[in-house]
């Protein structure tokens, strides 16, 4: 049987990054000040994991204008959905196999 | 992969994540208590008013859709649903900041758009029907609109409200096959559902 240690998606190791790709999953999008105030962190601490996620292709970032103020909002990518479901399968067999 | 590695908690971490992140979870059990009692407050009122008037209303209505008799009525329904509403609104905001959150967040809006539209067609054809005489279906028609958005609204939120919905439209039913006893029937769906319902809440999500 394989490792299921291996499968684990480094990306998703920190906690933070798991609740971001968490809340992505199951909404269309998330806003910046929305995934700051669920995850109650602070801007440059979310910023900076964004950007991690950015780069890996997992999310895709929106910015638009409501009315005059920027919005910046969050979409996950089929990579980063894929990726992520396949996290969520190695944790669960590393429970099922304790 | 540090020796502290625990795969349950990332699962448990991912499910609350998403569950908060898609359900209304500030909504007050207390407020839906609050709501149940002043609905019983005002069927009181509306009893005593009704079986204590000197004329029969259904048939004062057949001339006049507002007449003095039935003006306390209308007023006793407005004044509780205005109470309820500012209750719940308010007693929700304050349990919405004491969690450092904000009340109108994108779950609060999928809840609030999923009910009103319902209840929203339901409000307009109840007063159709008031306009139009149908004043037996009235009682029946406010449960079971009232149920189906609570049943809509209730993927959005905790899940008992989609358990509520189910009781208000078994009420509705009966209602509809009851038609004389309307005001009994909005006392137990407005009154002691909330309380029944906002209770089991309450002990479930609130109590410390």
């Amino acid at each position: 049987m394989k490792n299921a240690f291996q499968e684990l998606n480094k990306a998703f190791e920190s906690r933070i990054r798991l609740g971001i790709m968490s809340a992505l999953m199951v909404n269309d999008f998330v806003d910046f000040n929305a995934l700051k105030e669920l995850l109650e962190l602070t801007d440059g601490n979310l910023a900076s994991h964004m950007r991690a996620l950015e780069q890996l292709a997992y999310v895709r970032v929106e910015k638009s204008f409501l009315g005059r103020k920027p919005n910046t909002r969050y979409v996950v990518t089929p990579e980063g959905r894929l990726a992520f479901e396949q996290h969520i399968a190695a944790l669960e067999q590393i429970i099922k196999n304790i | 992969m540090n020796a502290f590695f625990k795969p349950e908690d990332d699962l448990a971490q991912i499910r609350n994540i998403m569950e908060r992140s898609t359900k209304f979870l500030s909504l007050s059990a207390l407020s839906a208590i609050l709501a149940g009692v002043y609905a019983l407050v005002g069927a009181f009122l509306a009893y005593r008013i009704i079986y204590g008037s000197d004329v029969v209303l259904y048939f004062e209505l057949k001339s006049q859709f507002i007449t003095p008799e039935t003006m306390p009525l209308i007023l006793i329904a407005a004044v509780v649903f205005v109470l309820a509403v500012s209750t719940g609104l308010l007693l929700s905001y304050r349990k919405a900041r004491a969690a450092g959150q904000a009340l109108w967040n994108a779950p609060a809006q999928r809840l609030f758009f999923n009910f009103i539209i319902p209840f929203g067609a339901g409000s307009l054809f109840v007063v159709i029907l008031y306009f139009r005489g149908y004043y037996s279906l009235l009682a029946a028609s406010t449960l079971l609109f009232y149920g189906l958005a609570l049943l809509n609204a209730g993927n959005f939120t905790f899940s008992d409200i989609r358990k509520l919905g189910m009781a208000e439209i078994a009420l509705g039913i009966l209602a509809t096959i009851f038609p004389g006893k309307g005001l009994l029937f909005w006392a137990l769906g407005f009154g002691a559902m909330h309380i029944i319902y906002g209770g089991i809440m309450y002990l479930k999500y609130e109590r410390r």
